[in-house]
């Protein structure tokens, strides 16, 4: 991977969580999991949702599958704060 | 400090970790009688529609029990003492608590149809009855469903998602109408016909037939005989209270409960579809069959036996659900009377939803994306939103948190008027000015 490649994905990245992080109404969830079992990258967002916390996992691709995959509207994105997410 | 806990649902679960966040030394045991421990129960439907694996449905891990120092026990408990503090389990024998809470949950009203103890009749309570359905379903080519609300809904689709042809019976002219108005439950028999179920209005089964103690069909009152390999029935569910009867605690449809969830008897606590809890809006005491809820209930219980004072509040019922594939929101109020097709409530129910008081209606859609709105005095008091749930979250917070609606009470009654727009309008200028 070119250094220009890797900027571009770093880039892109950086643009999505800047559109969003995955938040949750945790009480709409039953908990079932279709969110978990979408993710493309293995990630619990169930667990997150039951813990009533953003899915603050820095390997999140943001793509929305767990969006659009849960059947009750748990799940959104809501703006991210990147100004805290860097100082993490 | 002992902890004894009956029932190994979410109530169970969310008291366990309410328990041990405040009290690091005292010993929890978690006593269940499901075989499968604890598990989404909502999620059996996307199991039966083959949206997951059943094995998704854990969400929990043996680790995340370890953490709360759980003594989880499988067994069945038979008889609470409360006066010497100890109840008895099966296989177990005799175990003293200091602080005891009833989480046992609800279960499937059985059909008295003859026939009905025939093998292919199933109901939808747990996982195992799930798994024998999935099994069922390989080898039937034909069900009847029989019965209202969500659960049987869930069966409908769920078995029609496995290819099997579904005839549908509801003794009514129309599907769950102590909640859903006329048009609703067109657009979902409409939605169910079209996926190719077979709905049976005015119909009531009289007998299931058998062969070698196999369902082979069902014979209606009015006389016709439907061929079918199995029979799924949620003719509504029970708390179970027999437990609590028994050992003399206040019972109605329910355990009750006062506003921290104590039971009529000392250091004995209920919790989730079991409990009959005090509902403000209506004034009585009222079930509920939610997940959200049960969760709540058990947190706050939880809470209370460890010597906090933290009052349960009730709020509007709401429960999103899927009716023939149209995601549908249903909070506070929205109905009455009764329903034929079920006994009571059913899963994913609540009581309140039919506690429809003086309310003028407004409704807008008629197809696909469908809203209802029952409109009070200075606030709404409950919602259906059908289809696009685009308005499914600031209408849960508008109605529970009672947000004042005079300024748009009269262009929202106003006839074809705009709801969707009114009432989204408002919320974007409600949430500006509430910003903190």
């Amino acid at each position: 991977m070119s250094l220009q490649q890797m900027f571009r994905r770093e880039a892109s990245k950086r643009m999505a969580l800047s559109a969003g992080i995955v938040a949750p109404d945790s009480a709409r969830c039953v908990q079932c999991g279709i969110c978990t079992y979408n993710c493309p990258i293995g990630i619990d967002v169930r667990r997150h949702v039951w813990q009533e916390q953003t899915v603050s996992d820095s390997h999140c691709l943001t793509c929305g599958e767990c969006i659009t995959r849960c059947p009750r509207g748990v799940l959104s994105f809501q703006r991210a704060n990147l100004e805290a997410e860097a100082a993490k | 400090m002992k902890y004894v806990i009956i029932g190994s649902g979410v109530a169970g679960v969310a008291a366990a970790e309410a328990i041990r966040s405040q009290n690091t030394a005292g010993e929890i045991v978690l006593i269940g009688d499901d075989p499968h421990g604890y598990y989404s129960r909502p999620g059996l439907a996307y199991y039966l529609s083959s949206e997951l694996p059943d094995k998704q449905l854990f969400s929990h891990t043996k680790e995340d029990f370890r953490k709360l120092h759980l003594h989880r026990i499988k067994g069945q408990v038979t008889q609470i003492n409360p006066v010497q503090h100890q109840i008895e389990v099966t296989p177990n024998g005799r175990l003293h608590y200091d602080r005891l809470l009833l989480a046992v949950g609800s279960t499937a009203v059985r059909l008295k149809t003859p026939g009905a103890d025939l093998k292919g009749v199933v109901k939808l309570d747990h996982l195992e009855d799930a798994r024998q359905i999935v099994k069922l379903a390989r080898k039937a080519k034909t069900a009847v469903v029989i019965g209202g609300g969500i659960t049987a809904l869930e069966l409908v689709e769920g078995l029609t998602a496995r290819g099997v042809k579904v005839h549908y019976f509801l003794r009514g002219d129309r599907y769950w109408k102590n909640v859903l108005d006329e048009e609703e439950s067109r657009i979902i028999l409409q939605h169910l016909q079209d996926d190719g179920v077979k709905i049976h209005l005015h119909t009531e089964d009289v007998e299931i037939l058998g062969k070698k103690g196999r369902v082979v069909g069902v014979r209606t009152k009015d006389g016709r005989t439907i061929k079918c390999g199995m029979v799924a029935f949620a003719i509504g569910i029970r708390p179970r209270i027999e437990l609590a009867q028994a050992a003399g605690l206040k019972v109605d449809r329910g355990v009750l409960v006062n506003r921290y969830l104590q039971t009529s008897a000392k250091d004995i606590y209920a919790a989730g579809d079991v409990a009959q809890v005090y509902d403000p809006l209506s004034g009585q005491f009222v079930l509920d069959s939610l997940w959200g809820p049960a969760r709540e209930q058990g947190r706050t219980a939880g809470l209370n036996m460890t010597g906090q004072q933290t009052t349960y509040v009730k709020s509007a019922p709401f429960n999103v659900t899927r009716l023939a594939g149209l995601t549908t929101t249903i909070i506070g109020t929205v109905g009455h009377g009764q329903d034929e097709d079920l006994v009571g409530i059913a899963r994913g129910d609540s009581e309140t939803w039919r506690q429809m008081p003086d309310a003028l209606i407004a409704q807008s859609g008629f197809d696909v994306n469908r809203l209802r709105l029952m409109i009070g005095e200075k606030r709404l008091l409950g919602a259906i939103v059908m289809g696009d749930q685009t308005l499914s979250t600031p209408l849960q917070k508008m109605i529970t948190d009672g947000v004042d609606i005079t300024s748009i009470r009269a262009n929202l009654l106003q006839s074809d008027a705009p709801i969707a727009d009114i009432i989204a309008d408002y919320w974007t200028e409600w949430r500006v000015q509430h910003a903190s």
